[in-house]
């Protein structure tokens, strides 16, 4: 147990926080991208938003509290980090303004100029964020030029070398494979939007299954240019790949649920394939490995990683409780009829609504009342 | 200028214009709660009408809230890298319990809120939104106390092989004592804001004699938590004031423009200043008042600037110890004259109300005072931006106060041309952002409060599917 120690544990929690981020925001990201392609009319953009309403916010949060936990638990780490990024996070920061404002306000009025704007805002939103976190995380494993005292010595053009481009690829194609799998099991079955994900997923799929195998291979040639394989290849990275493969076969099945456990698992294993490439290292200097930041040298002192330690875990359990029970909440279809405006006269709406409550009655939907 | 400026610049603006979110989304919730708990306990269709209404203006704001929030958090370690450096150890914590305890319970539950309407049982329902009230209120609590430690760190030591500050006793930075009273005061504030802000809309309504009964209710509502939290948020803020006298005393010489220490020193009300000569051109002041609101005593001493600059520059070396004197004295003139204006009004609706006439506008005077609650809306804000400049402007030229200057907090390796590009950035999509959501707001106070039939209509299409706000 000589290899445990608090500094490891935040490692660990600060990896878990971004893996909840990825997977979770992820599939907003995706649908956010996909209202684009995969949507004929406002009405399917408002099911494919509604799909994500109640719960993007919460997935969001992942971040904060993740970026949070850099600032607690290692400062040098996110001191350097958010400073050296600081033109992809400004992109990243104004993609999530908008995309945020956007959900809240495109219903807001009904005219399409109004509407075309903010679905503008939730395209460009998602697509800038799922491509950026990409790159950065790429550029971290992959060293970026962190000189003496720890200060960043390069310039933009340094974090947009190939593999962190392809690396943002592969976070967009990943995300959108993702919540095209959301959108198919949250929106109507059978119904249009449900058709279109499939059928995007189908070839998607295989894009995804193609880009993370080169991804990670990519990565393995880098940490052995570096000199040091870490955890590097292992069972992680090779369940990754084998997830990302099954993806588009179970899809070909119709498999959709299980598709979605695929994709959940490839983003995942992904995500954890490059920390454990990382560890113990934190952000990877280019110039020189006595510059790169570990987990040793930019550590909080004990008293706060322990404070924290205690507060992550008697609090993430009860978090992970009730966003769960918001899913549970949330786990109806969305389907097109339940968007529409109503544009029945009020004894209308009282016939469809009394239609509706025969139909459902031997059915599934006891909750709710 | 340099980095360093457009740094400040756009740290200074960003948070003051989160801050316009903040106090809202904190002051409006509790009444939404109350609203939607009112309607499931009586049934009644005005409450239910009064929930629905308010919960979409918050809404609104509260969204601008997020958004805004995010960019607050990357701020730190975007432009001011060896700051967070240095206090990360300290500072870190708070910020990160804050999205723990706070944010996932803010978003989680407001989603539930939002879309939860014929999902959920209504005593559940209900519930969700006191728990969002819990969330911004924890949060609140969180980031004051990383806010109170620079102001006031407490509980530290510096490392000697490092240089950085680092924690001893968390317990010491959760109870500040600077602390207990800037939470205290800034949720008052939040409640005075979200009180105007029910208060000026109700009242509008009034004034036209529209929906009379409906919004009679929330201006009683308002205008009973609009006195209470105005008449407190001054008496905090007089405790906080004194408490300024012994932790930071630079802050008040330079809110009060006293220059040299004297015992039974005045109260200023207007004064012109002449900050290189050290002294007041013009000075008007209440005998003894500053003795008294900073010591309680009538012959209280109370430090002056030009004492004090001495006083630093033997203790830090040679520098320019005084905040920037102008700002730090207008912020707290605007900030109280501000605060006098609202207790006044608030206190005229309270009589208006026990008297049964809040909604009266055949009295002359009750008239007047409808037609100027709409006016007031501004108010809040305008006392809120003021106290934060003041709180904030008056540590420099500190960061963290007597341990790290602002200018060795900045991020070294950013150039100034990205700070003045995100600085455009930022300033041009807020800007944008703001128009649109005045423009929402406005329009949701024109079309007023769901009619009951709409609201058959709006209901069954969200028994089929939840929609919420979309
Ligand atoms: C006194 C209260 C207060 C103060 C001084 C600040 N905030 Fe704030 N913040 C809130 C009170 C709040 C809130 C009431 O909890 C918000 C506003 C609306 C909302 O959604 O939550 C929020 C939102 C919010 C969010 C988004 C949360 C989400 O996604 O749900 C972040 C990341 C921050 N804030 C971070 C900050 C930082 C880094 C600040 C320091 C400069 C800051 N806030 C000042
Ligand atoms: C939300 C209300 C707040 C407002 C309106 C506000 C306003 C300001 C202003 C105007 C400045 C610039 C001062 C100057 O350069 O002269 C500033 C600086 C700063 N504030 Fe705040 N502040 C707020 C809350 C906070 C909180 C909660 C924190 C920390 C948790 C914080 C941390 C800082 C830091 C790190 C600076 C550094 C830049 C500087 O000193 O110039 N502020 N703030
Ligand atoms: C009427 C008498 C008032 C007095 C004597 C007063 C006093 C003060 C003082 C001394 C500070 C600075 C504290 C510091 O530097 O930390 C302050 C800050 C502040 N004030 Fe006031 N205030 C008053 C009214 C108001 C009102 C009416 C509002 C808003 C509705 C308000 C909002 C704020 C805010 C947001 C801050 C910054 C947060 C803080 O430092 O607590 N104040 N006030």
């Amino acid at each position: 147990m000589d290899w445990f120690n608090l500094e490891t544990l935040w490692f660990g929690l600060i990896a878990v926080l971004f893996i909840g981020y990825f997977v979770l925001e992820g599939f907003d990201f995706g649908v956010g991208v996909l209202t684009r392609w995969l949507s004929r009319d406002d009405t399917d953009r408002r099911v494919m938003i509604n799909t994500i309403g109640p719960v993007w916010d919460g997935n969001e949060v992942w971040v904060i509290t993740a970026g949070g936990a850099m600032f607690a638990a290692f400062p040098l780490w996110y001191a350097i980090v958010f400073s050296s990024f600081y033109l992809p996070l400004f992109l990243i920061l104004l993609g999530l303004i908008v995309r945020g404002v956007a959900f809240e306000f495109r219903g807001k009025r009904s005219d399409t100029r109004w509407r075309w704007w903010w679905d503008q805002a939730i395209f460009w939103g998602s697509l800038l964020p799922a491509v950026l976190w990409g790159v950065a995380f790429a550029n971290i494993v992959r060293g970026i030029p962190i000189g003496e005292d720890f200060l960043f010595e390069g310039n933009l053009l340094d974090l947009l070398h190939p593999y962190a481009l392809f690396g943002g690829l592969a976070t967009l194609s990943l995300f959108t494979l993702h919540g095209a799998m959301y959108l198919a099991l949250k929106s109507e079955d059978g119904g249009d939007v449900q058709q279109r994900a499939h059928t995007l997923a189908l070839w998607l799929g295989f894009v995804v299954a193609a880009g993370v195998i080169v991804f990670l291979g990519w990565t393995y040639l880098n940490a052995v240019s570096l000199g040091d394989t870490g955890v590097v290849p292992g069972i992680i990275p090779v369940s990754a790949m084998l997830a990302a493969v099954a993806a588009p076969l179970l899809i070909r099945e119709k498999l959709h649920g299980w598709a979605f456990v695929a994709t959940t698992a490839t983003i995942a294993l992904v995500t954890l394939t490059l920390f454990l490439n990382l560890y113990p290292r934190l952000l990877v200097s280019s110039i020189d490995p006595s510059f790169d930041i570990t987990i040793h040298n930019a550590k909080a002192s004990d008293l706060t990683l322990t404070i924290m330690s205690w507060a992550a875990l008697v609090f993430l359990p009860i978090v992970l409780a009730y966003q769960s029970w918001s899913y549970w909440v949330f786990r109806h279809r969305v389907s097109r009829a339940s968007v529409e405006a109503p544009t029945e006269t009020p004894m209308q709406v009282l016939e469809r609504r009394r239609a509706i409550a025969d139909q459902r009655r031997p059915g599934t939907d006891a909750e709710g009342s | 200028m340099e980095a360093l400026e457009f740094a400040r610049i756009q740290f200074g603006s960003t948070t003051i214009y989160h801050f316009l979110f903040v106090p809202l989304s904190i002051g409006l919730a509790p009444l939404v709660a109350v609203f939607h708990t009112q309607y499931v306990r009586t049934g009644q269709e005005r409450y239910r009408r009064l929930a629905k209404f308010w919960g979409k203006i918050f809404l609104i704001i509260f969204a601008m809230g997020v958004v805004t929030g995010i960019v607050q958090e990357f701020q730190f370690g975007m432009n001011w890298s060896d700051y967070s450096w240095f206090v990360g150890d300290i500072f870190g914590a708070p910020l990160a319990l804050e999205g723990l305890l706070a944010f996932f319970l803010e978003s989680t539950f407001l989603g539930l809120w939002i879309f939860g309407w014929d999902r959920l049982p209504p005593k559940l329902h209900a519930a969700t939104m006191w728990l969002v009230v819990l969330g911004t209120h924890v949060s609140a609590y969180f980031i004051l106390a990383a806010n109170s430690w620079m102001q006031h760190p407490v509980g530290y030591t510096i490392d000697a092989e490092t240089g950085q500050a680092r924690l001893d006793d968390f317990l010491a930075v959760l109870s500040n004592p600077y602390l207990v009273g800037q939470f205290s005061h800034t949720i008052l504030a939040s409640w005075t804001t979200g009180a105007f802000l029910v208060l000026g809309i109700s009242a509008y309504y009034l004034f036209r004699q529209r929906e009379v009964e409906v919004f009679t209710s929330s201006a009683r509502v308002a205008v009973t938590i609009a006195v209470l939290s105005s008449i407190g948020v001054a008496f905090v803020g007089h405790d906080q004031a004194q408490h300024l006298t012994d932790a930071q005393p630079m802050k008040l010489a330079a809110a009060e423009a006293l220059w040299d220490t004297e015992e039974g020193a005045a109260l200023s009300l207007f004064a012109v200043g002449d900050v290189d000569a050290g002294r007041n051109v013009i000075d008007i002041g209440l005998p003894q008042g500053l003795s008294i609101l900073a010591t309680n005593e009538l012959d209280g001493e109370v430090q002056g600037l030009n004492d004090l600059q001495a006083a630093y520059e033997e203790e830090f070396g040679a520098g320019d110890y005084l905040p920037p004197v102008g700002v730090t004295y207008w912020s707290f003139r605007i900030m109280v004259g501000a605060g006098m204006l609202m207790i006044a009004l608030a206190l005229f609706g309270v009589v208006s109300s026990v008297r049964g006439r809040i909604a009266d506008t055949t009295s002359r005077l009750n008239r007047w005072w409808l037609w100027s609650l709409p006016f007031a809306i501004a108010l809040p804000f305008l006392a809120n931006t003021a106290g934060w400049i003041l709180t904030e402007m008056g540590r420099q030229p500190w960061v963290v106060y007597g341990v790290l200057r602002t200018s060795d907090g900045v991020s070294p390796s950013v150039s100034t041309w990205e700070v003045v590009l995100t600085l455009g950035g930022f300033t041009a999509i807020y800007l944008v952002l703001l128009a649109v959501t005045i423009g929402l707001i406005r329009k949701q106070v024109r079309t007023g409060p769901p009619e009951e039939s709409d609201e058959e209509v709006d209901e069954d299409h969200r028994t089929i599917a939840p929609l919420g706000a979309y």
